[in-house]
């Protein structure tokens, strides 16, 4: 795929901020949507706007196709078993609370343990907080080194008899490094500790497929691979989702209602109360299609990587920056660098960054337990996607050093 | 007294001098030099009292009341947010309670800081100027 042509299919990119090409490189946050997500979300918004599921005529046929559809090419790109396993819900967060209430509710009890990592999202840190509270159960962590990796030996000490699951990023938010989910799900269940990954950047950046991590749970939100914002997914195993109580409770999730009683319906409706996003769930399809495009094209791949090399080891030789998550082998690295700059405060940067026509991210991305960990109040961070090129990189990295000399 | 310029002649000065720079870049750099020359804020006064809240960066502001008039002083770990500060502390400093409460701080508008800051940072600038003005009122 040639990156120009590629680029075009970003509206986004063409525009200009302060009069300047816009840079973007905030694209962890949420990333920019191709012409064929949004002429979709448009289409079926104008043409197919029928609630889902129930209705008998045409408009109502179109709107719940192009749901389903969805669903199925979710259960394909991540390689679950059946379309019962694909649970939409609003995003990566829904999807965690989902789990963090329903699984908690049926699985964990009083003095019972869960385990996160000290690289999580706050997203993947307080509903397991609340869950431990609701039930007096206990939180641990996973503590990570210097460079940010995550310690497994601990991981394999923490489990214990009443430990019931942990919860533990793909890939974090802030140092950008690929979690060996596979071997954290193998020590888990190992010890019979069930396994939630959170999604959120890995679904962006590394091939997923859940039977081959073996978790239990895969958790992701729409807005951060193509499709549009207020959409996820949540992954679980159907033996594990069958045997949990629906969370929220309302129209659709239901089989019979009466006073006497109500059964529910079939996974996955069970935990899909209420009128769904219809219209932006129905985006994963071609946000996904797009997706395996990119991840199956070797020359876009090879260009992604050498942009990656170029921006991590420029950052490394730039005087007083300090870098979050650094590894010997760039394999496991996603271009997305976390850091800070000696005497120079990140907020700081972000602002003269913006002016300059570039967007990051500064401060503590909903991370603060690891802010804590490396001792900075906050960080600057870029992060990238396919369609960013050399020559922004370079950009940015000039624009960099006159935002620095300006500051100091 | 006589040769103070009044509250409303510095803030169209700041206005001024706001307008001379074209590029958003180049007002920045005049906020951080602003920043930079604020300085000897004690340590021990970044207390949490003395703190702005609702700011992403810290800020602290203290005062000192002399012959009726308030005397700011400031400081933060962001230098641009320094600046802002110390263009505030510029304007109102030296100033009695009842001129700072007659101000309706429309300069941060009227040279466009509000809008071209971050929504975070428009809520902290928002922050700074409240502060000011319960200072003013805690001391009229």
């Amino acid at each position: 795929m040639d990156l120009a042509d590629f680029r075009k299919q970003f509206p986004a990119l063409e525009r200009k901020v302060y009069g300047k090409n816009l840079v973007y490189f905030d694209n962890a946050a949420t990333i920019q949507r191709p012409a064929c997500v949004i002429g979709l979300w448009d289409r079926l918004a104008v043409d197919s706007n029928a609630n889902i599921h129930r209705a008998v005529h045409k408009l109502a046929d179109e709107a719940t196709e192009a749901y389903e559809q969805a669903r199925l090419r979710v259960k394909d790109f991540i390689n679950a078993a059946s379309r019962e396993e694909i649970v939409f819900t609003s995003g990566a967060t829904a999807s965690i609370n989902l789990v963090a209430y329903s699984f908690g509710e049926k699985f964990v009890g009083r003095g019972d343990e869960i385990i996160v990592s000290a690289a999580e999202h706050h997203s993947d840190i307080v509903p397991w907080q609340l869950l431990c509270e609701r039930k007096g159960a206990v939180l641990k962590v996973i503590p990570v080194d210097d460079s940010g990796h995550l310690d497994l030996n601990a991981l394999e000490k923490l489990c214990s008899p009443r430990t019931r699951l942990a919860a533990v990023t793909h890939i974090s938010n802030v140092l950008g490094l690929v979690n060996p989910v596979e071997e954290i799900t193998r020590i888990c269940h190992s010890r019979g500790v069930k396994v939630l990954i959170d999604g959120a950047q890995g679904i962006v950046h590394s091939k997923v497929d859940v039977t081959a991590i073996g978790c239990d749970f895969y958790a992701f939100s729409g807005h951060k691979v193509y499709a549009v914002p207020g959409t996820g997914v949540l992954y679980g195993r159907k033996e594990l989702l069958d045997m949990m109580p629906p969370f929220m409770s309302g129209g659709e999730m239901v089989g019979t209602v009466s006073f006497s009683g109500t059964t529910f319906a079939p996974l996955p409706l069970k935990f899909e109360a209420g009128t769904q996003n219809f219209t932006g769930e129905a985006t994963l399809r071609p946000a996904l299609d797009l997706a395996e495009k990119i991840n199956s094209d070797k020359e876009l791949a090879g260009y992604i990587d050498g942009v990656r090399d170029y921006l991590y080891d420029s950052l490394l030789s730039f005087p007083g920056l300090k870098m979050f998550g650094t590894t010997d082998n760039l394999e496991e690295k996603i271009p997305l660098f976390s850091f800070c700059i000696d005497g120079v405060h990140h907020e700081d940067l972000a602002l003269l960054l913006d002016k300059m026509g570039i967007a990051v991210r500064s401060g503590q991305m909903c991370a603060e337990p690891l802010m804590d960990r490396f001792g900075v109040t906050g960080m600057l961070r870029v992060s990238l996607a396919p369609y960013n090129t050399m020559e922004e990189a370079e950009y940015f990295m000039k624009s960099l050093a006159r935002a620095v000399s300006m500051l100091k | 007294m006589n040769n103070q310029k009044s509250l409303q002649e510095i803030e169209n000065e700041i206005v001024d001098e706001f307008s001379m720079f074209d590029d958003w870049l180049d007002k920045y750099e005049y906020l951080i030099e602003l920043g930079k020359a604020l300085k000897d804020y004690p340590e021990e006064k970044k207390t949490d009292d003395r703190l702005v809240k609702g700011c992403q960066s810290r800020v602290w502001i203290d005062f000192q009341m002399k012959d009726g008039r308030i005397f700011f002083n400031a400081d933060s770990d962001a230098i641009i947010t320094k600046g802002i500060i110390s263009l505030l502390i510029k304007i109102y400093s030296g100033r009695t309670p009842e001129e700072i409460l007659s101000s309706d701080f429309s300069v941060v508008e009227r040279i466009g800081l509000k809008e071209n800051l971050s929504p975070t940072r428009a809520n902290g600038l928002v922050s700074m100027i409240a502060m000011i003005r319960e200072i003013a009122a805690e001391n009229r």
